[in-house]
């Protein structure tokens, strides 16, 4: 079992106690609900006449199911409205606060946890979304819980879980030129397969992590659960600790800063923690990873040909032979060339400001292929305002982009932002499942967001590096 | 409070076979079915899109079989559950009729949202799967007896060894698979870790 790991302290210091199942009782120190996976549970605590146990450590926000294009209520999808209220309902009868789309600071919950300083080193932070990990980029053991469990939260402000084991992935070395933390996990997805984590808490180490933004390390922790590991975290250090003086939080309590610093440093991972497993990838390898199926997974550099079936592990065959005709792809190919219908900027994985400046680099000048429906969908409110405060949305609008208000839109096509028949999207998103976007016949490729943009001027995959950048920052 | 949590030892009924592995959540139960606030009716949309074509035509797929319409035990091969979180995608499995599932492996958040609705998730070889599927095939009313306690599961004259997680065998063994009312009773216990945590101020 690991020892001294960030994972072990955090969990020593949340238990609550060890419940008769054998799980330990996690004290939650942040909630996070919205829309789609809350109602229910409020029902259910309803049903059982039980009152929200601490609102003050839940936050909420609307994201899934609300539009990017007209904002004004009632929504038009009498659907998307009906959640809203009664999202609106809840949290106003619970006392939780809401950053609606009113207040200048919605956005996708994995997007303004951080930026409201919400998000904190040392903190478990829960939520009904798979992409809960995203928070780990902060330190903080974080994960995606289901609707049940959303209900024992909102009820006791715990969770029973069991301990995992702690895996480090340690990634060497110096990422290339156009080489991002996108491809950094689509990588360490491709090695260690979809289900490699499952029972896994990564913690991502390593000279390449460590040189990484704060955007980028949550672009990383994001994906842990494409590679079935529920959490996955970077341990805090002076980059994270300069990003949170930024926050909300910790501009409006600055004291706070000094006063958490020595715990957020008591809570890093021993120069000597024991690890159950460790693995090590050479950053200075790897080149822009884009997907050729219909999980993450199935990821490629884009120079590399697209894997035979028969050449892969026999239980990866059927599932590759099934994605390689779903996408129309050949063995022995690069995606180079893959043409697109869509270019998708956005989700909790890549539609945060850095995500978007260097997307503007290499969009600026060029103008989106003919061919080809783009959009930009800032991840906040916030994020939509600095971008257009720097005139990242002139650059896009300019090169015919659709500039969006924030929201999850075409990630998973809750909204109306949604694949069409057989079309094929170039997406920063983190999901290639059939039937993700929205339509049953559409085809998704991940890629990193300057990809996209290359993608979008294009219109078919390419490698970024071959396009020359005007530099916007 | 609700009344007393079932102890599940087992489950038994006619299976019901799905194929692949990676079957993602997505796939269990589409975004646009989501955009209720209630779980009620999920049933119907179960695996929708494997199941009906654009004019809502059907489709082939097991579920759609006349002689899997009594199905409760479902056989899935690998990582079963993968993506996202959803609870709609096990509640739409148990509303379309689904007692507990057996399969190679599942995706961890997926196998706690089952746990949390008493659904058995327990694992076997792929082997075991394999034949096991091909059985159902060819057997789709006999029963299945999926025994949680025992770690077993006993079809036709064949008993075969499966794995239940420890946690989740005592869970449902033990009838404390619904954490709430458990947890609750400790509240006095939450509020002291609550204010011994360096970052709780309020």
């Amino acid at each position: 079992m690991s020892e001294g790991t960030l994972y072990d302290k955090v969990w020593e210091e949340h238990t609550v106690s060890e419940l008769p199942t054998g799980q330990t009782q996690l004290f939650c120190g942040l909630h996070l609900i919205h829309e789609v996976t809350s109602p229910q549970a409020f029902g259910m605590l309803q049903e059982r006449d039980l009152e929200v146990a601490y609102p003050n450590r839940t936050h909420a926000t609307v994201d899934h199911i609300v539009p990017t294009s007209d904002q004004s209520r009632p929504f038009r999808d009498d659907a998307a409205e009906e959640m809203m209220a009664e999202l609106e309902q809840n949290v106003r009868d619970a006392g939780i606060n809401f950053s609606d789309p009113t207040s200048g600071e919605q956005g996708i919950v994995h997007v303004i946890g951080p930026e409201k300083g919400l998000t904190q080193p040392g903190m478990t932070i829960v939520c009904g979304d798979s992409h809960t990990s995203t928070h780990g980029a902060f330190g903080a053991l974080a994960f995606g819980i289901g609707t049940s469990q959303i209900r024992d939260v909102l009820a006791t402000q715990t969770v029973a879980m069991e301990k995992k084991k702690v895996r480090k992935i340690e990634v060497t070395g110096e990422l290339g030129p156009g080489v991002e933390a996108k491809d950094v996990i689509l990588e360490i997805i491709r090695r260690l397969g979809t289900e490699g984590g499952v029972g896994y808490v990564y913690e991502y180490a390593g000279e390449a992590i460590e040189n990484l933004d704060m955007e980028g390390r949550m672009s990383i922790c994001n994906m842990s659960i494409e590679g079935g590991a529920r959490a996955g975290y970077v341990n805090p250090d002076e980059t994270t600790y300069d990003w949170l003086k930024d926050t909300e939080y910790f501009q409006e309590n600055p004291e706070r800063f000094d006063e958490l610093k020595p715990y957020w440093e008591s809570i890093r991972s021993d120069e000597d923690a024991e690890y159950d497993d460790v693995v090590t990838i050479d950053g200075s390898e790897l080149e822009p990873v884009v997907t050729w199926g219909t999980t993450p997974g199935q990821g490629v550099g884009i120079t590399q040909p697209i894997p035979a079936p028969e050449d892969l592990p026999e239980e990866k065959q059927d599932t590759a032979r099934m994605a390689q005709e779903h996408m129309g792809v050949t063995p022995g190919e690069t995606m180079e060339g893959y043409e697109i219908d869509v270019a998708f900027l956005g989700s909790c994985t890549n539609a945060r400001m850095p995500d978007l400046r260097r997307a503007a680099g290499v969009v600026k000048g060029r103008q989106v292929a003919d061919s080809v429906r783009a959009m930009v969908v800032p991840g906040s409110q916030r994020v939509k305002a600095a971008a257009e405060a720097e005139g990242l949305d002139e650059i896009f609008t300019e090169a015919g982009f659709e500039w969006r208000e924030a929201g999850c839109s075409m990630c998973l096509g809750m909204n109306e932002d949604q694949l069409e028949g057989d079309e094929a999207s170039a997406s920063s998103s983190n999901r290639n499942f059939i039937g993700r976007q929205g339509s049953k016949d559409g085809r998704t490729v991940l890629m990193n967001p300057r990809m996209v943009a290359a993608a979008a001027v294009t219109g078919h995959v390419t490698d970024v590096r071959e396009l020359k950048e005007v530099s916007v920052a | 409070m609700t009344d007393e949590i079932p102890e599940i030892d087992s489950a038994s009924g006619s299976g019901v076979p799905i194929r692949g592995n990676d079957i993602d959540t997505d796939q269990i139960i589409p975004a646009r079915f989501m955009k209720v606030v209630t779980f009620d009716g999920l049933g119907e949309f179960a695996f929708f899109d494997q199941r009906y074509d654009e004019n809502d035509e059907p489709k082939d797929h097991p579920m759609n079989e006349p002689q899997f319409q009594d199905a409760s035990i479902m056989v899935v091969n690998a990582n079963f559950g993968c993506g996202s979180s959803r609870e709609h995608a096990p509640q739409a499995l148990m509303r379309w009729g689904i007692d507990a599932i057996i399969g190679e492996s599942f995706a961890e958040i997926f196998a706690g949202n089952c746990l949390a609705l008493g659904i058995p998730t327990v694992t076997a070889d792929h082997d075991t799967i394999t034949e096991l599927q091909d059985w159902v095939d060819e057997h789709p009313d006999a029963d299945i007896d999926v025994d949680v306690e025992n770690e077993t599961v006993t079809y036709g004259e064949k008993t075969v060894d499966v794995t239940v997680d420890d946690a989740q065998r005592k869970a449902l063994t033990e009838g404390v698979w619904d954490t709430t009312a458990l947890m609750k009773s400790n509240a006095d216990a939450v509020a002291e870790k609550a204010a011994s945590l360096p970052y709780v101020d309020d």
